[in-house]
């Protein structure tokens, strides 16, 4: 991971910022780069939320094992974003179903919620297309990988 | 306008460095301000000085360098990125115990924070990758 920089920016200035995640993990880097420049972000508190869709999805998925083809099995880190505080990760309904997947298929991911007694809330929300376009049009900042 | 630029693959094999020089050059004719261009994934391949293409195309790293100079322009390569695909400053290289560095004049080495803070201080971050 790259080193953390103290942020040097005008006090207050707090946007909302999507990180849009749309390639399969392993294949190629662009879902564990995606993934550095996220836990980055934490240090910027920031309104930080994740989208999965089109292949993108697989990121996502249980049980990955990439024991066989030598490279980092980065995706036990997802379930770590709820301890930087990010804690919503939206997967593309038509996207899963495009692919065969379920929600069943993807990992579970919680974070504490410091407004419910710590209580652990599901991180990943399951959500459709049109509304996936009403998320992004609300951001400030997309970054797509 | 602040724009912040982010090139997210290397140079030739895809059109994304072209286009951003492009814009950037287009945005800056047009009075904008480009904060920061932000070089990630396979783009920190923007940042070496050691390419040479052939006489009769475009040099690209060249083409990034003279705007920088130019236009004063913040061309910052992922460290990270770059450690991982060779693209290394002095400081680096006798860092890490290598031969030579390859980065390009008027490029910078730094890390991720550079990108994230350009979103947050640009009004447009337009993102040129795959």
């Amino acid at each position: 991971m790259a080193e953390v920089e103290a942020p040097k920016l005008p006090s207050g200035v707090r946007k909302k910022l999507m990180f849009v995640n749309r390639k399969a993990p392993h294949g190629t880097i662009y879902a564990l780069e995606a993934l550095e420049v996220v836990l980055i972000s934490a240090a910027f508190e920031q309104e930080v939320c994740l989208a999965f869709l089109d292949d993108g999805v697989f990121q996502l998925v249980k049980g990955q094992n990439t024991q066989a083809i030598g490279t980092k099995n980065f995706a036990p880190t997802y379930r770590a974003l709820g301890d930087y505080e990010i804690t919503r990760l939206y997967v593309e309904r038509e996207s899963l179903a495009e692919r065969g997947l379920a929600t069943a298929d993807l990992m579970p991911i919680v974070h504490e919620d410091p407004d419910d007694a710590d209580e652990e809330k599901p991180s990943i929300q399951v959500v459709g297309r049109a509304e996936m376009a009403t998320l992004m049009a609300e951001q400030d900042v997309l970054l797509s990988f | 306008m602040k724009f912040g630029i982010v090139v997210n693959e290397g140079p030739y094999t895809h059109q994304a460095s072209d286009s951003a020089l492009q814009f950037a050059r287009a945005a800056l004719a047009k009075g904008h301000e480009i904060v920061r261009v932000f070089f990630y994934n396979d783009g920190v391949n923007n940042g070496t000085r050691l390419t040479v293409p052939p006489q009769d195309d475009r040099n690209l790293q060249k083409s990034w360098s003279e705007l920088a100079a130019k236009h004063g322009l913040d061309l910052v390569v992922c460290i990270a990125a770059a450690q991982r695909r060779g693209v290394l400053d002095a400081g680096e290289a006798k860092r890490h115990g290598k031969d030579a560095d390859n980065i390009a004049p008027g490029f910078r080495i730094s890390g991720l924070g550079q990108l994230v803070e350009a979103a947050i201080l640009a009004d447009r971050m337009v993102t040129f990758g795959d």
